[in-house]
């Protein structure tokens, strides 16, 4: 059955489409699989990128030229795909940022800053990345509220029934990660926004994992924000976006100050732009927004219910066979997850773990994976993580277990 | 022998190897092989910062030399570690200060001198040198 699966998802044809993994590293062909740090990016993309500097690069929005309309338009375009790629209600609830830190610490500080009294209540998992920890522990310190984190269970999921407990009239924010970048739970998310709104706090959802694999749509979770970057999706860095409830980010007062923002200034008064300019201050990121747009089309085409049983049978078959490896653990083992595989290895450093994998081509991320505290939960400090996209495929699955018979062989 | 004796001799036994597999054997026989530090220098102080591993770095003075002893929780690293001690222990701090250590690249490890925060290397080899610069202006 896996294998038919395989077949119909033209995984070869995939991977002519992503020129970088066509090389070799320490003389064998490279295995890629930090594609949870980042994905590669399609040739669509990179010419996209190229296009624009060849093509039409201009300054947006102010410019009456035709280059300047064209840039314009086409920044536009993609406000318009991510809107229909999140399915959000409206263009103007899309904003873009440099990806999901920036989403985060703009929510923190603008609406953050807003509502929070002290005594008042942001409550976060156990399983956050850093970038959804430290803007919420920055806004508690600066209005006097509390951070609160629900437990995760041993096999990596959060402990709902903790989760409720903590809900009260002083909850505020609930901020939490729909897919754990270290351990690959998808977190029941839709629950979670549902319990908050009892309590009338408002949910934002950290999507930097969830959203090259899952199918997202922010008007079904009933999510008030939700959050991700570009360059996970297969996009260029240095983009993301934010999407908030229109109602909400009309509320919100804007993060920086500056150019764009503005619709008009004199030194008594300004008044500032609508959304979703307001939140875009200054000249943005016009080229990689332009083709974060192709890689949003790229994925788009492909569907992403094919990619996620894709991926799917790729987790299966790579659990199965690194569960074989004697003295091999996984880190993370819920019912629901991405194709995120973390593990240790009895009595050997991830560190060690990587360079030797590095050695035979095979790449992973070791440490901590920017979640300290989720390490700490599980009394380790750090694992080594593979993470599959689209463009992996079973064979490289065997390549990484053979890859790490041979760090047993050479550790011990 | 010298620093840069010692260098060489490291060179010509790396010369040996055919590829990264064998150069990185090498590297963990003589990680594990390494004394562990004992438990009392294994301090707070001693850690050096900014690595994926956790290393540790003792220094001594013995007259004129400055000794080292390190260790790590990961073997790679510290192989690297014993490197480091087989070329600079045992030298005058003023050597220390001064040595240039082109071993390193010419053994293919200059990667781990890299400046990201999942190496140590470097930060092991600033350590060495600031303990025998101390040592220098210390004796003067
Ligand atoms: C779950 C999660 N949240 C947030 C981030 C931060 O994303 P970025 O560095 O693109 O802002 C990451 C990236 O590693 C992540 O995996």
């Amino acid at each position: 059955m896996e294998t038919v699966l395989s077949d119909i998802f033209a995984v070869e044809s995939i991977r002519q489409d992503f020129p970088i993994l066509n090389q070799t590293v320490h003389g064998k062909p490279l295995v890629y699989f930090d594609n949870a740090a980042t994905t590669q990016k399609p040739r669509p993309v990179i010419e996209a990128l190229a296009q624009y500097y060849e093509q039409f690069n201009a300054n947006i929005h102010r410019g009456i030229h035709t280059l300047a309309e064209r840039a314009t338009a086409e920044y536009e375009a993609t406000r318009d795909k991510a809107r229909e790629f999140i399915n959000a209600a409206h263009r103007e609830e899309i904003v873009f940022t440099r990806g999901t830190t920036e989403g985060i610490n703009l929510v923190a500080q603008t609406y953050g800053r807003q509502v929070l009294k002290p005594g008042d209540e942001v409550i976060i998992s156990g399983m956050e990345h850093h970038s959804n920890i430290v803007p919420w522990q920055m806004i508690c310190e600066q209005t006097g509220a509390k951070l609160r984190v629900i437990p995760v269970t041993d096999s990596g999921e959060i402990i709902l029934e903790e989760y409720e407990k903590l809900l009260s009239e002083k909850t505020k924010i609930v901020a939490v990660v729909y897919v754990s970048n270290s351990l690959g739970t998808i977190n029941p998310v839709r629950e979670i926004i549902e319990k908050a709104h009892a309590y009338g706090a408002k949910v934002l959802l950290d999507g930097a994992q969830a959203s090259a694999h899952l199918d997202i749509d922010v008007q079904s979770l009933d999510a008030d924000f939700y959050v991700f970057s570009s360059h996970k999706v297969y996009g260029p860095t240095g983009v993301g976006v934010l999407y908030g409830k229109r109602e909400l980010l009309e509320a919100m007062p804007p993060y920086q100050g500056g150019g764009e923002m503005i619709k008009d200034v004199s030194f008594e008064k300004t008044t500032y732009n609508e959304l979703p300019y307001k939140f875009e201050a200054g000249t943005p990121n016009i080229a990689d927004t332009v083709a974060f747009k192709a890689a949003l089309d790229y994925v788009t085409a492909i569907g992403k219910p094919a990619v996620g049983e894709y991926e799917h049978d790729l987790l299966t078959y790579a659990t199965g066979a690194m569960q074989e490896i004697d003295g091999l653990r996984i880190v993370g083992q819920a019912k629901e997850k991405i194709s995120v595989v973390s593990f240790v290895m009895d009595g050997i450093h991830h560190q060690d773990i990587g360079i030797i994998l590095d050695t035979q081509g095979i790449a992973v991320r070791t440490g901590h994976h920017c979640t300290q505290p989720l390490m700490n939960r599980f009394g380790i400090l750090g694992t080594s993580r593979a993470s599959f996209a689209m463009y992996n495929t079973r064979e490289e699955i065997d390549r990484l277990v053979r890859g790490l018979h041979k760090v047993k062989k050479m550790m011990n | 022998m010298t620093i840069n004796e010692t260098q060489d001799e490291i060179i010509e036994e790396f010369s040996l190897f055919d590829d990264w597999e064998e150069k990185y054997e090498y590297i963990i026989d003589i990680g594990k092989k390494l004394p562990p530090l004992q438990e009392q220098f294994k301090t707070e102080d001693n850690i050096i910062k900014g690595c994926q591993s956790r290393v540790w770095l003792h220094a001594d003075r013995d007259d004129e030399k400055v000794l080292f002893a390190g260790d790590s929780d990961a073997v790679i690293v510290k192989g690297l570690i014993a490197l480091l001690i087989r070329v600079l222990s045992g030298h005058t701090a003023e050597e220390i200060a001064r040595a240039d250590l082109y071993f390193i690249d010419r053994i293919g490890m200059k990667q781990h001198l890299a400046q990201t925060r999942a190496n140590g290397l470097l930060a092991m080899l600033k350590q060495m040198k600031l303990y025998a610069v101390a040592y220098s202006t210390m004796s003067k």
